[in-house]
């Protein structure tokens, strides 16, 4: 019998490829009832039942001995989670936000959800009075998914094939790493740099075995030393990652986590609500009230510091004076996005980051009253007035633009729509084009960039520092500012990068945010909330806003 | 035989150069730059930027020329080496067994799920009254009038959301490729039914049929001895054709359904521009559609005499 489910595991394996559960799950189930069928159609016809139950009886039995040698993945014993993102790599360059999300990678330094940086490989880091070398004193009792210990040289090992690579740490002024002991490691830097820890944790500079890697730095097996290993890697869709005995920290309760990549934001939804999926992640806003009708789903919104946000071209001619991009600040209408499109009440803003990061936050900023009359004045003061089409003209040109956004985020096209309609009242035309998302970058260096609407992550470095030195520093960035410089910004954010005094570093990031707010060389409309449907069957559920980790090992199934 | 299989060897040879220029062109003409689109696919949207985008110039040589890039594609070729995604830097040919797996077993799966509902459907069109008929057109035409992945949402919301019998989406059990090969056999099945019906009302009405039963064959045997091969004709002739319908139609499936497969995998190499899988499955796809037309080919040939009788 064990040969007919075998023949059957592997016919079907050819074309599934690794893919499918082997035999000790659905295969017996799937043949059992196969077989019982055949069995009542036997004995209808008359013929003898004994080897059928003969049959079933040892193909359960063959099942239950494999199923107890080495368990499965089966709803029962996981967790199944549906997001949006595909991944098509092992290297954590490349796609190691969806291994540290499952717990499979881990780095030197964590964020809670603050972002104050707290220990994960590393449990100490001291910083050289002159502040150009950084040491990190590693965990004990570590160990990589295969067994081997976690040790200083592992670490060098990592953290300079990320160095090589495109990230984070590529940027870092770094000089030199190596090993100090066994279990210490020191970084040294050519000028200081505040951000390192920040940048540590960021997913690219994740430490794995060094046998992971293969000659020329690329990942070739993954082992990590997270609470969950890699079971199945079938990329771009699906990953299966197990529990880990020997993990160091709290060792995860729910045996399988796996992740399916759900590319329509439906399809995501009614696995939600099917129960096919304990936990979806990007719940389009759409589909929220209809959710939280069903009682064994709950929808969470978690604030994170991302933000949807206009970038501007401020040497395009009709944008290079501040008053008509402050206009056009004006004109948007952002209480009526959050709620009506976003259907997030409360996520309006006019500030890149919230109020959680105090120190890039303005407490005082208020919103005008009559914002749109007050922005017909500011366009009229700059000589622009209507025609008869109802379109903004000034020496016979119109007020004319294009914005460019991305697919990956569905809501960017209809905030984007709703935008057009906004500034179409006070006589700004605008052409919306779909593109992909690396059309910013590209339209920023070649100068064809116009407007962009784009939901930028400040979060992607868990030090807001890491994005807004990128995106605001002198050459101004892909991402941010573009043919917008101002030299106290540049020197407050210089600064910013070796300065340790919390109350320096306050004020620096308060000027930054101020000058930004003044100038608009971009317009922030809302922050970005996370919607996710979690099923009932999932107890401890709680999300990281800087998007490192899933937290699954403080998950567990609850009976019903 | 042979004045079928050589024309078509031909024709294979010929898809495989065509295919894959015309692939090369379409990418090298479309606007934008390819580096940033790699290197958006490989990073990610948060963190593409045109340091990225000049890395992968870089690593990937983007800047030679399109006669350089293409020959030497074309050598490569030549010996059988389809290169390696510039996105994930795996072997094409990889890349392509994963998905190909996953859409021929789809497709087949709906191909005999199609011709379960098209067959009875289209006999009993063609046997029974007008009214059976209209009823069967209506079926058919609203079917056909849905977008494919609207079908496959009906699905979902009977057989997963109010029932709970099956999977939304996913693979990797037998179970999931349900919905999805439904989804399509009954897209397909809206089309051939009317096939089935016209060919059967053909042989249902042609006097040879009505020679069977005046001599004294029961209704059955008719339709066994005379009825089914010409009734099959036609058919599988239509198949060749629907296969494009099919391809069209797998792509918003594989999406919907979360199913890995060649069609999903395409459109996304394309987003992407990683060129030598978007080479390698236009490739594949123009072999598999060249291949299953002369099987079409010689199953007509070995249905029908008259055609055996020409060759």
């Amino acid at each position: 019998m064990h040969i007919l489910v075998m023949i059957y595991h592997n016919v079907f394996k050819i074309l599934l490829k690794d893919s499918l559960p082997a035999p000790g799950d659905v295969i017996p189930i799937f043949i059992v009832r196969m077989i019982n069928n055949a069995k009542f159609s036997a004995s209808f016809f008359g013929r003898p039942t004994r080897f059928f139950l003969l049959l079933n009886l040892l193909i359960t039995m063959t099942a239950s001995a494999v199923a107890a040698d080495n368990p499965k993945p089966t709803s029962q014993n996981t967790l199944s989670i549906s997001g949006p993102f595909e991944f098509t790599s092992l290297d954590p360059s490349k796609n190691g936000y969806i291994y540290t999300r499952m717990q499979v990678l881990e780095t030197l330094l964590g964020v809670d959800n603050q972002g104050h940086l707290i220990p994960e490989l590393a449990t100490q880091w001291q910083v050289s009075d002159d502040g150009l070398a950084w040491r990190f004193k590693l965990r004990k009792g570590v160990v990589f998914h295969g067994g081997q210990p976690l040790d200083a040289n592992a670490v060098v090992k990592s953290l300079s094939i990320a160095m090589g690579k495109h990230g984070t740490l590529a940027k870092a002024p770094i000089s030199n790493i190596h090993a100090l002991s066994e279990d210490e490691v020191e970084i040294q830097l050519t000028r200081p740099y505040t951000l390192l820890g920040a940048v540590l944790a960021n997913y690219a500079n994740s430490i794995l075995l060094p046998d992971s890697y293969g000659k020329k730095g690329n990942v070739l097996a993954m082992s990590g030393t997270g609470p969950y290993e890699l079971f199945q890697y079938a990329p771009p869709h699906k990953l299966v990652v197990k529990q880990f005995a020997g993990y160091w920290g709290k060792k995860a309760s729910i045996p399988f986590a796996s992740y399916l990549t759900g590319h329509r934001a439906e399809s995501r939804v009614l696995q939600a609500r099917s129960g096919q999926a304990d936990i979806v992640f990007g719940v389009d806003p759409a589909s929220i009230p209809m959710l939280q009708r069903f009682p064994n789903v709950s929808v969470f919104d978690d604030a994170l510091p991302r933000t949807i946000v206009l970038k501007l071209n401020s040497g395009y001619p009709s944008l290079n004076d501040v008053r008509a991009r402050q206009a056009l600040s004006l004109a948007i209408n952002r209480r009526g996005i959050a709620n009506a499109v976003l259907r997030s009440p409360g996520s309006q803003t006019e500030q890149l980051l919230p109020a959680s990061f105090a120190d890039w936050h303005l407490p005082n900023v208020k919103v005008p009253e009559q914002p749109v009359v007050k922005a017909q004045k500011l366009l009229a003061s700059l000589g622009w007035h209507l025609n008869q089409d109802g379109v903004l003209e000034r020496d016979g040109k119109p007020f004319e633009l294009t914005l460019i956004t991305y697919a990956d985020r569905p809501e960017l096209i209809t905030v984007a729509t709703a935008i057009q309609a906004q500034w179409a009242k006070i006589g700004v035309k605008l052409k919306v084009n779909m593109s992909n998302s690396s059309a910013i970058p590209a339209g920023h260096q070649d100068g064809s960039l116009q407007v962009a609407l784009m939901a930028r992550n400040y979060g992607f470095v868990p030090d807001p520092l890491g994005v807004m030195l990128s995106d605001y520093g002198r050459t101004g960035s892909d991402w941010g500012a573009m043919n917008w410089n101002d030299e106290s910004v540049d020197r407050d954010l210089a600064t910013l990068q070796s300065v340790t005094d919390k109350k320096v570093r306050h004020q620096l990031a308060q000027h930054v945010a101020q000058v930004i707010y003044q100038d608009r060389p971009v317009i922030p409309v809302t922050f970005y909330k996370q919607h996710t449907a979690v099923n009932s069957r999932v107890k401890g559920f709680h999300f990281d806003p800087f998007e490192r980790t899933f937290y699954l090992n403080d998950m567990v199934f609850v009976a019903r | 035989m042979k004045k079928i299989f050589f024309p078509r060897l031909f024709q294979l040879l010929s898809v495989i150069w065509g295919v894959g220029t015309l692939t090369f062109i379409l990418m090298r003409a479309l606007p934008g730059d390819m580096a940033y689109r790699i290197a958006a696919s490989r990073y990610g949207q948060d963190n593409v930027s045109s340091d990225a985008a000049d890395l992968v110039r870089q690593e990937l040589n983007l800047d030679q020329g399109a006669f350089v890039a293409y020959f030497s594609w074309l050598k490569e070729l030549l010996q059988g080496n389809l290169g390696s995604s510039l996105v994930s830097d795996e072997p094409v040919w990889q890349i392509l067994q994963h998905m190909l797996g996953h859409s021929l077993m789809l497709a087949s799966v709906s191909l005999l799920l199609s011709f379960f509902i098209a067959i009875p459907l289209g006999l009993l069109g063609a046997a029974f009254g007008k009214k059976v008929d209209q009823g069967i057109v209506v079926f058919s035409t609203t079917i056909r009038a849905m977008p494919v992945f609207v079908v496959g949402l009906i699905f979902i919301l009977v057989f997963s959301i109010h029932w709970n019998w099956l999977p939304v989406a996913g693979f990797g059990s037998p179970e999931h490729i349900v919905l999805p090969a439904l989804s399509l056999a009954f897209t397909l099945a809206a089309i051939s039914n009317r096939v089935v019906r016209n060919a059967a009302i053909k042989a249902f009405h042609a006097p040879f049929y009505r020679f069977a039963q005046i001599k004294g064959l029961s209704s059955g045997r008719t339709f066994l001895r005379h009825g089914t091969r010409h009734i099959a004709l036609p058919v599988v002739a239509f198949l060749g054709i629907q296969l494009v319908g099919m391809i069209e139609g797998i792509v918003m499936i594989e999406s919907l359904f979360s199913w890995p497969g060649i069609g999903h995998g395409l459109a996304h190499a394309i987003f992407a521009r990683d060129i030598p899988v978007i080479q390698g499955a236009a490739l594949l796809m123009g072999i598999l559609f060249v291949v299953l037309n002369t099987l079409v080919d010689l199953v007509c040939y070995r249905l029908d005499p008259r055609a055996r009788g020409k060759a």
